[in-house]
């Protein structure tokens, strides 16, 4: 493929938009022709932003919007899942896995610990009232796997 | 896309197959279901049946890790079955392994159990 293709997505922050999110965006990646594996591991990665997004940022209020930004260049998809919540005050704490900030929804606390293991690059922005921004980028290496 | 949940009772066993996609979404159908047949039932132990779960991220992890400990504070054992390669990748990296016992299919899952009980 010449030069990049985008693509951006923009959502109530209702829970069922989580497998339309993830299944959006294996549906854009499925150009570059990824394995099932790799497939699964990004949908992994963008239900964890997006659900965190729902959940965290925004308390579950359908009324706010969460967006995707997607893009493919060359080998590789690099995918923005950003919310303009409430934002996370201590991000070290945030990324330590099993930590959860709502046990009481019987949270995992593994979110960024996957998304960090599934993808190949993983950042993660925020600020207190500004929102989150997490920026991941996956490359799809099926092609190169079937001349090795 | 959904997710559903199958539950049967097998002499002291609940067996509990699911089929599609566990997220946010659809984890409390589960914790519910499940939580009122622990809780209800005269099942001791449970199976987790996993080979038509097509997807499964975090808050699956949660889902499960909560019935887990509410099958212990009964006394019973839980134990997985059929457990895809993404399920697997997950339960490892989150150290479910550790306290969770996986087997290959229902039968030996509901055999390791009656050895136990």
């Amino acid at each position: 493929m010449n030069g990049s293709n985008e693509m951006t997505l923009s959502f109530s922050a209702r829970s069922e938009n989580e497998a339309f999110a993830r299944i959006a965006v294996a549906a854009f990646v499925s150009q570059l022709d990824p394995t099932l594996e790799e497939l699964n591991d990004l949908k992994t990665a963008v239900s964890e932003a997006v659900t965190n997004a729902i959940i965290h940022g925004y308390e579950s209020d359908p009324s706010c919007k969460v967006s995707i930004e997607a893009r493919i260049e060359g080998d590789s998809v690099s995918i923005t899942v950003s919310d303009n919540g409430r934002g996370i005050e201590d991000l070290e704490l945030a990324r330590q896995p099993l930590y959860t900030s709502k046990p009481e929804l019987e949270r995992s606390g593994m979110g960024f610990t996957i998304m960090e293991n599934f993808m190949d690059r993983f950042e993660v922005s925020s600020m207190v009232g500004g929102g989150t921004r997490v920026a991941m980028l996956k490359r799809i290496e099926s092609k190169k796997a079937l001349y090795n | 896309m959904s997710l559903q949940a199958e539950l049967e009772h097998y002499r002291n066993v609940l067996i509990v197959r699911l089929r599609g996609e566990l997220d946010h979404h659809t984890a409390d159908v589960v914790r519910f279901k499940m939580e009122e047949a622990i809780l209800r039932g005269s099942s001791d132990h449970v199976i987790l049946s996993l080979k038509e779960l097509q997807f499964m991220d975090s808050s699956g992890l949660g889902v499960i890790l909560g019935r887990y400990k509410q099958v212990k504070s009964k006394g019973g054992k839980m134990v997985v079955c059929d457990v895809n390669p993404n399920v697997h990748r997950l339960f490892e990296l989150s150290g479910l392994f550790k306290i969770l016992t996986i087997h290959e299919n229902e039968r030996s899952a509901i055999s390791s159990l009656e050895v136990v009980s």
